[in-house]
């Protein structure tokens, strides 16, 4: 069957282009590269200790891995796997995002209760604000004027201004926080709570909190349902939600804020990338050590691809 | 399908705006650890009070974005000394008590006329009347029940289908009362106890134990595991390896299920046990986890509602809004028909976890974490209006 699946891609290499998807693996200490066209795993490479968090720069020249346990984010030559250098990114750094400006990586150092901004071009610290207690989720707003960190024992998004590096608002949303994006042009952020179950939707301008998103799974119980990673389709229209320990992508319409389907995947879903032509979803699945690819037109899963043990973070290379 | 809930951005703001100050007493009152034939792993002198040390440091880091305070002060009281006293003073500055005391001292408190109003965390005290026909209204249990962890180890030997048991129980009254809570536990999962002795050597194992227990062991009928209850942990640690057959220890040594242990690492249990070993130098403890717990549950109903009493933070820790993120895999919240916190246990040995209960497939109607320990049927509490 996954075969008759691979040949079928194979022979409609227009369907699926070219392209990798990169995988850090968090008990592995490596990255899993997936080529997007054979959908196999190519190329192994070894980084520092417990990979979570993976970007490429804008050119995809380099690639940044937070290896938390190693308390660095190591910059990588995508073409080699050579690690170029590492950045002094705070203690047990585990998600970041690379400003707009390509030049500055804000980074949740989650055992410090600490932001950290690193200018990765002079490979200093530029600033460490402190937040939450184990903040975790990384989000700028397309503008680049604002920063978000989620904490997930404090519970709250924390609103930093770029310019000053100062938090101007702290909203709370439900237990345990794990992952932002903004939205609608930078109008909108979504912060989604593992232990909650929601998704909170905050209006950017005030910070107030415009909607929230549950999420329902017949025959699993509501504890098991745990959002974490999501992406937004380019369009902004469709999220996908990775529900954790529920083993199931919601696909919610980001317009209507309604769950429209759910799709099974592996288990422990955590973060997912798409396919640098967006038809194709990547996610990572912790427990069971795997990859699921989801059409992203029909809204289905149509593959499993085994990679190291706990994968946890994904990132597109075209 | 959908819940999409309208929020006023308002009323946090206006929570936030206040300047709140909570303060929280630890009261624990000092017992005799009685003699063990090993000298190894005491019981750390702070047990307990390193847990909701961090409990308040994670609230302060809170509160410092929504203007709200924590004081946490300690009182310990030595064996024989007056707790009730040292009850009256803390209640006469808070109505917030974490509590570390027996049963009978715990009722002491809850009835007194200044514990009138009050709430009083429960962190030690695992007695099953205390969530039945002893419950409180003004008494909030972190600490799970004996049986909460008796049902938690039988759903595991279950569904192993390790269902033919032998116990070997110690003498003190810890001991007999986990051995009761397994026998209920047993009857409750239908896995069978088949044969019982009592452990009541008085020589020193350290020399005589790999003489001792395997005659000791060698008339037991054949069994799957062999249970210990030995709370004080005196002599199971001499059982194991030692038997006259090749058995597996379950219990109180061996494979046991705990609160708390410092083994956990999964659900982001390593960022937790980082921070308390960074605190307190040394692992965290299942008492540490109950005053963690407490103190947490305090922050939380704080932060959401704003207020600092403790009829508005009872009734808000018994609602369906509360829910803690508690390091277990799911949120924990309090059964409103006795104040008992719902929450995973740990079957562990001291080198991993082995399972977490409840175990898939013990279904229950309203939260499978009500297989664990009684359920509201079970349960004579009627303080809670139930």
């Amino acid at each position: 069957m996954r075969s008759a699946i691979a040949l079928l891609l194979l022979a409609a290499p227009c369907w699926a282009d070219a392209g990798e998807i990169w995988v850090t693996n968090e008990r592995d200490d490596t990255i899993s590269v997936i080529d997007i066209a054979t959908l196999a795993v190519t190329r192994t490479i070894p980084t520092g200790e417990r990979p979570r968090g993976i970007t490429f720069s804008k050119d995809f020249s380099r690639v940044y891995i937070c290896a938390s346990d190693s308390d660095t984010v190591q910059v990588m030559d995508p073409e080699t796997g050579a690690i170029l250098h590492d950045l002094p990114s705070g203690e047990d750094p585990e998600q970041f995002v690379l400003h707009p400006d390509d030049r500055h990586l804000y980074i949740a150092n989650e055992d410090d209760a600490v932001t950290t901004v690193v200018d990765v071009e002079s490979r200093t610290v530029v600033a460490q604000i402190n937040v939450g207690i184990e903040p975790e989720g990384m989000a700028v707003s397309p503008d680049g004027k604002i920063a978000i960190t989620t904490s997930e024992t404090t519970n709250m998004a924390h609103w930093i201004d770029t310019g000053t590096h100062e938090l101007f608002a702290n909203t709370l949303v439900d237990s345990r926080p794990r992952h932002a994006e903004f939205t609608r042009g930078g109008t909108e952020l979504w912060v989604s709570s593992e232990i909650g179950g929601t998704i909170t939707v905050f209006s950017v301008a005030d910070q107030t909190e415009v909607a929230k998103i549950g999420f329902e799974i017949s025959g699993i119980h509501p504890d098991r349902v745990q959002p974490v990673g999501f992406r937004f389709t380019p369009d902004e229209k469709t999220a996908f939600v990775a529900l954790g320990p529920s083993n199931h992508v919601a696909v919610v319409n980001a317009e209507t804020y309604e769950v429209e389907k759910y799709i099974l995947v592996g288990r422990r879903v955590w973060h997912m990338a798409f396919s640098p032509d967006n038809s194709l979803l990547f996610t990572t699945n912790g427990v069971s050590g795997d990859v699921t690819v989801i059409d992203v037109a029909a809204q289905e899963a149509t593959q499993t691809i085994k990679v190291g043990r706990f994968p946890w973070g994904a990132a597109m290379r075209p | 399908m959908l819940r999409i809930v309208a929020v006023l951005g308002v009323f946090w703001a206006s929570a936030a705006s206040a300047e709140v100050s909570v303060a929280i007493h630890y009261l624990r009152q000092e017992v005799e650890a009685p003699p063990t034939l090993s000298g190894l792993d005491p019981i750390p002198e702070d047990d307990g009070v390193r847990g909701a040390e961090l409990g308040l440091a994670d609230n302060a880091t809170t509160g410092q974005f929504l203007g709200h305070a924590y004081t946490l002060e300690v009182t310990s009281v030595a064996p024989g000394g007056d707790i009730l006293a040292a009850a009256r003073a803390a209640l006469a500055e808070t109505g917030l008590l974490v509590l570390d005391a027996p049963a009978a001292t715990l009722l002491a408190i809850a009835d007194l006329p200044e514990a009138e109003g009050a709430l009083i965390f429960n962190a030690a005290a695992e007695d099953e009347a205390l969530r039945s026909e002893d419950c409180r209204a003004n008494v909030l249990h972190v600490a799970p029940s004996l049986t909460m962890r008796t049902d938690a180890l039988m759903q595991f030997l279950l569904q192993r289908r390790w269902t033919t048991l032998a116990l070997i129980t110690g003498t003190l009254p810890e001991d007999l009362a986990y051995a009761e809570a397994l026998r209920r536990s047993a009857v409750k999962f239908q896995v069978e106890i088949a044969v019982e002795k009592t452990w009541a050597f008085d020589a020193d194992m350290r020399r005589n134990a790999s003489q001792e227990v395997p005659l000791f062991t060698q008339d037991l009928p054949p069994h799957d595991i062999l249970l210990v209850a030995d709370e004080w942990g005196d002599f199971a640690r001499f059982v194991m390896f030692n038997t006259w057959e090749p058995k597996l220890v379950a219990g109180s040594e061996g494979m046991s299920p705990v609160a708390w242990s410092p083994v956990l690492e999964q659900w982001g249990a390593a960022q937790l046990q980082g921070r308390f070993v960074d605190l307190a130098g040394r692992g965290m403890r299942p008492r540490d986890y109950a005053a963690w717990a407490a103190v947490r549950s305090i922050g939380e109903a704080v932060t959401r509602t704003g207020a600092a009493d403790a009829a508005t933070l009872r009734a808000f820790l018994l609602s369906d809004d509360f829910e803690l993120a508690g390091f277990k895999g799911r949120p924990l919240t309090f059964r409103a028909w006795n104040g008992q916190l719902r929450q995973p246990i740990p079957i562990v040995h001291p080198r991993a976890l082995v399972a977490m209960a409840p175990l898939e497939g013990f279904l229950h109607q309203r939260s499978e974490l009500d297989t664990l320990g009684l359920d509201q049927p079970e349960s004579a509490c009627t303080a809670f209006g139930g």
